[in-house]
C-alpha cells in the first residue's frame, strides 16, 4: 500500500471510532430518552424479569409439547407394526382435540374463578384475554397448561393400544381434556390463576403433577384397559401371560430419551418464572430418572437373568414421574432415593398387573404413571426439605385417593357408556388384521413385509 | 440341469457365496427366510413374560447347475456353511425342466 492510501485509511478509521465514542458515551445523543430515575430503572428491571418469565415458561411449554413425540415413539416401539398408524393417529388427535377442548372448556374449569373449590366457572374460550395490547400472561400460562393437559391425555393411548376403536378414543379425548383432567386440576392447582381448590387449601404438594397429570392419566388408562379386556392372544386359555413383543425397541428408547428431555421443561417450567430455583429442579429431575433406570435394570437382571430393555426404559420414566410432585421441595439426594424406589416399584407393578391382575397394559402406563405417580406424591411429603409431619403425609394420601376416586370413577363410567353406545373395542378380525388397515385403510411400513 | 436350494445361517452367506463363485457358479437368488429343523427354538424374555422363538432367521440361496456339477457344488456348500452346531441348515437338489434367459431368450444349458 502506498502512503496516500494508508493515510486515507487511518483517517477514516479514526473518524469512525470518534463518532462511535461520541454516541456511545453520551446517552443523550445515543438514545432519545430522558435521564433515568430509580423508579424508571426498577420498572425496567421488573420488565426484564417479566420477559424472562414469559421466555422460560414458553420454552418449557415447547419442551413439554415435544413429549407428545416421546409418548408416540414409546407406544409405537412397544406395540406391533400393524398398529403403528393407529398409534400415531391417537397421539396426534388426543393432543389436537385436547388443545381445542382445553381452550373451550378445560382451562376455565381448571383455572377459572370458583365458588366451591371444586371447579371453575370463568375463562372459557380464553375470554379472559384482553387482546394483543393488554396483559399477555394468560396466554403464556394457558400454553403451558395445555401441554400438561395433553400429557395426561396421551398416557391413556398406550394402555389401550392395539384394540381400541378410534372413534371411541376421540370421544374419550374430549372428556379427559374437557372434564376429567381439569376438574381434578382445579382442586390442586386452581389457585395458580383465578381459582382455588379444596385440595391445595389443605396444603397438598404436587409441584409439577405426579398426581394431577400422571395419575389422572394412569387411572383413566386403568379404567380403559379393564373395560377393553386384554389383546387377543395375550393370555393363554390357562391364563398364562404371553409376550407380545414390540416391533421397534430403538423407537421406544428414542421415545424415552425425548420424554426425559421434555421433562426438563415439565418440572422446572412449573415455576413459570425464570429464577434460580429451576436449577435444583433440573438436577432432581435428572437424578430421579437415572436412579429409576438403574434400579429397574438391576431388578430385571435379577428376576430375568438378563438386564431387560423394556423394564429399564420404564424405570427411567418411573423415576421421572415419581420426582414430578416433589421436584421443588426435596434435595437431589432424596431425588435419587425417590427414583431408585420408583424403578423397583415399576418392575414389580408391571409384573403384578400383567400376571396377577391379568390387565393387559402394553406399555406399562398404569405402572409408570399411576403407581409411581402415587409413590412420588407420597414421597414429596416424606422427603420434604422442611421436614415431614403426619399432617403433610395425610394430605398427600388424601390427594392420591381423591385422584383415584375421581379419575378412575369418571373414566370407568365414560368408557362403559361409550362401550354400550358405539362399542369400545374393535372386532376380533380387525384386531387380527391390524388397526392400520381396519381403521385407517393403510400400512405404516409400506415397503416392508410385516409378518406377525 | 438341477436346482440346488440351500438354507444356511445368515452370517455364512459371504463364505458360501465366495465358495460358489470360486467353482464357477455366478448366478444365484437370495431370500431371507425363517425356519427350524429338529432343533427347538430358544427362549426370550419381554417385559417379564417368557416366550419361545420357534422360527429363526436363515438365508435361502437358489442356484441352477449342470447335473454333473451338483456334487462339487454340494461339497463346496457343506465346507463353507458348516459350523458343527445345530441350525446349520439343509441342501435340497431338485430336477429342473427348463431354464430361459429373459434378455436373450436362450434356453437350456446356455441360459444357466
Amino acid at each position: 500500500m502506498d502512503r496516500p492510501e494508508s493515510i486515507k485509511k487511518i483517517v477514516s478509521l479514526s473518524l469512525l471510532i470518534a463518532v462511535f465514542l461520541v454516541f456511545s458515551v453520551n446517552p443523550v445523543w445515543a438514545t432519545n430518552k430522558p435521564a433515568p430515575t430509580p423508579e424508571a430503572n426498577k420498572a425496567a428491571i421488573d420488565l426484564v424479569q417479566t420477559h424472562a418469565n414469559y421466555m422460560w415458561t414458553l420454552v418449557a411449554a415447547a419442551l413439554v409439547f415435544f413429549m407428545q413425540a416421546g409418548f408416540a415413539m414409546v407406544e409405537a416401539g412397544f406395540t406391533r407394526a400393524k398398529n403403528a398408524i393407529n398409534i400415531m393417529m391417537k397421539n396426534m388427535m388426543d393432543f389436537s382435540i385436547g388443545s381445542l377442548v382445553f381452550w373451550a372448556i378445560g382451562f376455565g374449569l381448571m383455572f377459572g374463578t370458583t365458588r366451591n373449590g371444586f371447579f371453575g366457572t370463568s375463562d372459557f374460550f380464553l375470554s379472559g384475554w384482553d387482546g394483543p395490547h393488554g396483559d399477555q400472561w394468560i396466554l403464556a400460562f394457558w400454553m403451558f397448561q395445555v401441554v400438561f393437559a395433553g400429557t395426561a391425555a396421551t398416557i391413556v393411548s398406550g394402555a389401550m393400544a392395539e384394540r381400541t376403536k378410534f372413534t371411541a378414543y376421540l370421544i374419550y379425548s374430549v372428556f379427559i381434556c374437557g372434564l376429567i383432567y381439569p376438574v381434578f386440576g382445579s382442586w390442586a392447582w386452581g389457585g395458580l390463576f383465578n381459582g382455588g381448590g379444596w385440595l391445595e387449601k389443605l396444603g397438598f404438594i404436587d409441584f409439577a403433577g405426579s398426581t394431577v397429570v400422571h395419575s389422572v392419566g394412569a387411572w383413566c388408562a386403568l379404567a380403559g384397559a379393564i373395560i377393553l379386556g386384554p389383546r387377543t392372544g395375550k393370555y393363554s386359555p390357562k391364563g398364562e401371560v404371553r409376550a407380545i413383543p414390540g416391533h421397534n425397541i430403538p423407537l421406544a428408547a428414542l421415545g424415552v430419551f425425548i420424554l426425559w428431555l421434555g421433562w426438563f421443561g415439565f418440572n422446572p417450567g412449573s415455576t413459570t418464572a425464570a429464577d434460580c430455583s429451576i436449577a435444583m429442579i433440573f438436577v432432581n429431575t435428572n437424578q430421579a430418572a437415572a436412579a429409576g433406570a438403574l434400579s429397574a435394570m438391576i431388578l430385571s437382571w435379577i428376576l430375568f437373568k438378563k438386564p431387560e430393555i423394556g423394564m429399564t426404559l420404564n424405570g427411567a420414566l418411573a423415576g421421572l414421574v415419581a420426582i414430578t410432585a416433589g421436584c421443588a421441595n426435596v434435595t437431589p439426594t432424596s431425588a435419587i432415593i425417590i427414583g431408585l424406589i420408583a424403578g423397583l416399584l415399576v418392575v414389580l407393578s408391571v409384573l403384578f398387573i400383567d400376571h396377577k391382575l391379568k390387565i393387559d397394559d402394553p406399555v406399562g402406563a398404569v405402572s409408570v404413571h399411576g403407581v409411581c405417580g402415587a409413590w412420588g406424591t407420597l414421597a414429596a411429603g416424606l422427603f420434604n426439605i422442611g421436614g415431614t409431619t403426619s399432617k403433610i403425609v395425610l394430605t398427600q394420601l388424601i390427594g392420591i385417593g381423591a385422584c383415584f376416586a375421581w379419575a378412575f370413577g369418571t373414566a370407568l363410567i365414560l368408557f362403559k357408556i361409550t362401550d354400550m353406545i358405539i362399542g369400545l373395542r374393535v372386532s376380533p378380525e380387525e384386531e387380527l388384521e391390524g388397526l392400520d388397515l381396519a381403521e385407517h385403510g393403510g400400512h405404516a411400513y409400506n415397503d416392508f413385509q410385516v409378518i406377525n | 440341469m438341477k436346482k440346488i436350494e440351500i438354507i444356511i445361517k445368515p452370517f455364512k452367506l459371504d463364505e458360501v457365496k465366495e465358495g460358489l463363485h470360486q467353482i464357477g457358479i455366478t448366478g444365484m437368488t437370495l431370500t431371507e427366510v425363517k425356519g427350524h429343523g429338529r432343533q427347538k427354538g430358544h427362549k426370550e424374555v419381554y417385559r417379564g413374560a417368557e416366550y419361545v422363538v420357534d422360527f429363526l432367521p436363515k438365508i435361502k440361496l437358489e442356484i441352477i447347475v449342470d447335473a454333473q456339477n451338483v456334487d462339487r457344488a454340494v461339497e463346496t456348500i457343506l465346507q463353507k456353511a458348516r459350523t458343527g452346531k445345530i441350525g446349520d441348515g439343509k441342501i435340497f437338489v431338485l430336477p429342473v425342466d427348463e431354464v430361459v434367459r429373459v434378455r436373450t431368450g436362450e434356453r437350456g444349458r446356455e441360459a444357466i
